[in-house]
Formats: structure tokens, sequence, C-alpha cells
């Protein structure tokens, strides 16, 4: 009971103390400079938040085109097409993957991948490099959702498909992937806040210029790297910035988050 | 459903084109995994040996050993279990058996904990700099990033603890209270024997989570290379040593991969321990049942 209080107080104390550190940024310079400065530069009070928060979107947007549709196929091939060994071993494979650390992802990254997309007058960390390893550090969580929801389907329904002559792929598109729906559309929300607030990995690969991502081979810089990159170093009207774009990403978190239950529909208990 | 003869023949040609759609994808995503890991490992595992993990680093990392990193990240993890183990059993304690009288607390709770295991790794890594290094003048050490890290990984080894004790068949529970214990005996002498892999599951997925973070510990617990003396001593963890070699350091990217791929073995280690204990507690369950 106490426990369970102060693990729901978690949560709560994490809100108020952005809230806390983020409330001079909020009040004084105020939102609206967010939009409206002319650039991000910190140090002379430059507050320009738009193209990291576009950096951002592109990223995670990015992300999720490429893991979506490969993570469903996969899921796909656990549930139909997989004989009983590969699929389980398919899934663990994915499990193992889930667990790799970001910053190995990053590693790789920066020293294979990196090298691979480098061309004329880019070195090769740009949006394009950050949206690949963005896109393999959320496959899993799209494959394993997906699997999982396809799994749930009653087996009754694809049998009775079966009988009415529905061949394997009409039973697979027509069928189980409609009424898997709501645990795959819960499952991309959940990608999408892994890599909405995925870090170190990004930093590793995306070059860290602040500018509008208007090209693929284009460096950017997204919410979450800007908060590595620049708390070690900022100085209190700064800080409270950084903390204002903190709380921001929280929000989005949070309503991805919530979005992803209310799509699923009540977990049965 | 695997075999295709038990469908009818006109689909047989998309059946093929959607079946080699589908092992390109699986096959796709083994192949890029196992390319990340075999990579990693080729360019660490070189520089692995004995005295790299038994000396402490010198010349930014660059030479030297990762022993110091090691004790670090061992001690953070100390922290975090310390702190979050107990929340977490009574959390979990609290969302599968009491609960049922207190559905809307129930659901609280477990909104919260849904939102807190959204939050990004750096939001966590913020607020531990402002409550713990600063408010609470902590400063950056291995507790704040401890203790920040047991922010983290609550709701994950929540989650396992409740599936756990859950999973405990309801007759197991009947009984007991029909033979009169009360419920914190029922709790101690049924429950928790019986969810004992689960709940391991859980503390090991926890480990795993933390063992993998950098970004929450970047700005709380430091990153000093010095063998730290106590938790009030700033420390870097694996993860952290394996970020600075790589960005910061020129030339570090050797060590980097080497620090790496001795994370990457403990994490994997750790993951398939995790997936034996809750494949353990599927067994258990069906032999009960």
């Amino acid at each position: 009971m106490t426990a369970a209080a102060i693990s729901t107080v978690t949560l709560f104390v994490v809100v108020l103390f952005l809230i806390r550190e983020a409330f001079p940024a909020l009040t004084s310079p105020g939102l609206h400079r967010f939009l409206t400065d002319e650039s991000w530069h910190p140090l002379s009070n430059r507050f320009r938040m738009t193209p990291m928060a576009a950096a951002t979107a592109a990223t995670t947007l990015g992300a999720l085109v490429l893991a979506v549709p490969v993570g469903v196929a996969s899921a796909v091939f656990v549930r139909f097409y997989a004989p009983a060994a590969a699929g389980r071993a398919f899934r663990g494979l994915l499990e193992l993957m889930a667990g790799i650390p970001s910053v190995v992802f990053g590693l790789w990254g920066l020293l294979v991948l990196v090298p691979l997309l480098a061309g004329h007058g880019h070195s090769g960390q740009h949006l394009l490099a950050a949206i690949c390893v963005l896109a393999l550090m959320i496959l899993p969580v799209v494959a394993l959702s997906a699997a999982a929801a396809l799994n749930a389907v009653p087996e009754s329904l694809l049998v009775a498909a079966a009988a009415l002559g529905l061949s394997r792929p009409s039973v697979a598109l027509r069928i189980a992937l409609p009424a898997a729906r709501r645990g795959i559309a819960a499952g991309i929300l959940l990608a999408l806040s892994r890599a909405l607030g995925e870090t170190m990995a990004v930093v590793m690969v995306a070059g860290n210029v602040v500018q509008f991502p208007d090209s693929l081979t284009r460096p950017v810089r997204t919410l979450t790297g800007n908060l590595a990159l620049e708390l070690g170093y900022a100085g209190p009207a700064h800080r409270s910035v950084l903390f204002a774009s903190a709380l921001m990403l929280m929000l989005a978190a949070a309503v991805s988050v919530s979005l992803a239950r209310v799509v699923e529909g009540r977990p049965d208990e | 459903m695997s075999e295709g003869g038990a469908f009818s023949r006109p689909g047989a040609r998309f059946d093929r084109i959607l079946g080699a759609v589908v092992w390109l994808a699986a096959g796709g995503i083994a192949a890029v995994l196992i390319w990340i890991t075999g990579d990693t490992l080729q360019r660490g595992l070189s520089e692995v040996d004995i005295a790299f993990l038994t000396t402490e680093p010198t010349d930014a990392g660059r030479r030297g050993g990762i022993v110091s990193v090691v004790v670090s990240t061992l001690m953070i993890l100390a922290v975090t279990l310390t702190a979050a183990v107990p929340l977490a059993l009574g959390t979990a304690v609290f969302l599968a058996d009491v609960s049922a009288r207190w559905s809307a607390a129930a659901a609280v709770v477990r909104w919260s904990l849904d939102v807190l295991a959204a939050v990004p790794s750096i939001v966590f890594g913020l607020f531990g700099n402002a409550l713990f290094c600063v408010v609470l003048g902590l400063g950056y050490s291995i507790l704040s990033g401890g203790l920040t890290l047991a922010c983290m990984v609550l709701p994950v080894m929540i989650r396992t603890a409740e599936q756990a004790l859950r999973s405990v068949p309801a007759e197991l529970r009947m009984n007991a209270a029909a033979l009169g214990l009360r419920r914190t005996a029922r709790l101690w002498h049924i429950e928790f024997p019986a969810a004992v892999p689960g709940m391991a599951a859980g503390l090991v997925l926890g480990i795993g989570r933390a063992l993998a973070e950098t970004a929450a510990l970047i700005f709380t617990a430091g990153y000093a290379t010095r063998m730290p003396t106590s938790v009030m001593d700033s420390g870097r963890a694996l993860s952290v040593h394996v970020y600075e070699l790589a960005m910061n350091v020129p030339m570090g990217d050797r060590r980097a991969a080497a620090t790496a791929t001795i994370l990457m073995i403990l994490v994997l280690c750790i993951t398939s321990a995790a997936s034996s204990l809750l494949h353990r507690r599927r067994i258990f369950r069906r032999s009960e049942a």
C-alpha cells in the first residue's frame, strides 16, 4: 500500500521537479519565444526550438515508416509462415535485440553505418543515419507487440476462414491483421514514444547541427540530443529552457502511451 | 496454421509471394542483428584480455582497462536495486492482491507506471540532476545515479512481479485462506515462494535496463574514471564509458568497442536469464493446472 503510493508519487515528483525547474523559462522569456526567436543561441538568450522539434518529428516518423512494415511483416512470419522452431528462435532473437543497449546501436551506427552513408559533401552523420539506427531500435517493439496481437486472435476465427476456402495470405491479411489492429496500433504508439525519447544512439549518428531537417543528408539535432549535449554547461536561464523542453518531451511520451492503452482497450486481467 | 495444404489452390501463388516477403523481413532483421553484434564483438574481443578487466583506465581511456568503470557500474546497480526492489515488491502486492477493493486507486497506479515507463531516459537524467544532485545536495555521485535509475526501472519490475503474483493458482490462495492463514502469512509462505521465478525475471529485466542505460547517468552519476571509494563519489558506468570513448576521445573507438563487447555480453546473459526464468514459470503453471 505504502509502496504503491510511493511508486505512484514518483511520477508526480518527476513532473513536479520538471515544472519547478522549467518555471522561469515558462514565465519570463515565455513559451512563445521557443517559436519566435530568430535562432537557437542559448548563450545569447535566443531560444528557438522549432528546428530541433522538427528534427525529433522527422527522425521519429522516419523510423516508424521503416520499422512498421518490416515489423508487422515479421510478425506475420512468426504467426503464419515460420516453422514452429524458427518462429520461437526468431522471437528470442527479437527479445535479445530489444535488450541491446542504445550505446551499442550508436557505436555500430558511428563505426559502420555512418562511413557507409558518407557521400559527397556530407560526413554520413545526418538525418538518414539517425532514422536508420532508430528504426532498428524500435523494430523489436513493433514486431513483438504485433506478434502478440496476432497470437491473441482466436484460432476459431482463422480456422473458420480457412474452412470457407480463404487462402493463407487472405487469412493473414484480411482476417488476422484487421482483428489484431488494436494491439498492433498500441505497439506502434509504444514504439513512437521509444523513438521520441531515444537519446544516445541519435546523438552519436545525427551530426547534431541545429537546423531544419529539409533533406535526408542534413545533420540534425533532436530535442533529446540537445539535452544531452547542453545541460552540462547550461547557465540558469538556459537550464530552465532545457527543462521546459524536457517537460514537453515527457508530455508527448505520456500522451502517446496513454493513447496506446486506450487503443489497446482494457487489458485482460 | 503453418501447413499450406489446408488452404485452397487459387491463393497458391499469392501465398508464395507473401511467404517470400515475410521470410525476407524476418531474415533481414536477423541478418542486421547478427551484423551489429558480430561487428561489435569482432572489433572488441581482440582488445579484451585479463589486463583490460583488471587495470584502471589511463590516457582518457585509450590505454589501461576498465576495472574502476566496472566497479562503479556495480555500485550504481547495488544502489538501484536496494531502492527499487522493496518498492516494486510492495506495489506489485498491492496491484495483484489488495487492489480488488481499490480498483480506482489501482487504475491510477497502473496509469502512472505506464507513463513512467514511457518517460525518455534523458528526462530522468534531468530530473535526477535537479532532485538528487542539486536539491538533496548529493552532487554527481553513484548514489544520485543509482536512485535515478531506481525511478526508471520501477515500472518494469512492478509489472513482472505483479504478473508473477497473479499467476499463482487461485486454489493455492483459497486453500491457504480456508486454513485460516492471515494475509501476511499467506503472502509470505504461499504466494511469494510460488511467484519467485517470475519475480526474479522482473528483477533481472530491471538489472538489464539499468545496465544498458546511459542518458539518465551522464548528469547524475557523472563520468569520473577514478576507482570509487564510496557511493558519494562520481563514477562512470560502462555504457557512459562507451559513449565518452566513441564521441569525445579521438582514437577511442577500439576501446569503446571493447567496452561495448563486455557490456553486450553482460546484457545478453541477463536477457537470456530473464527469458529462461519466465519460461520456467510457464512450465510451473502448466503442471499446477
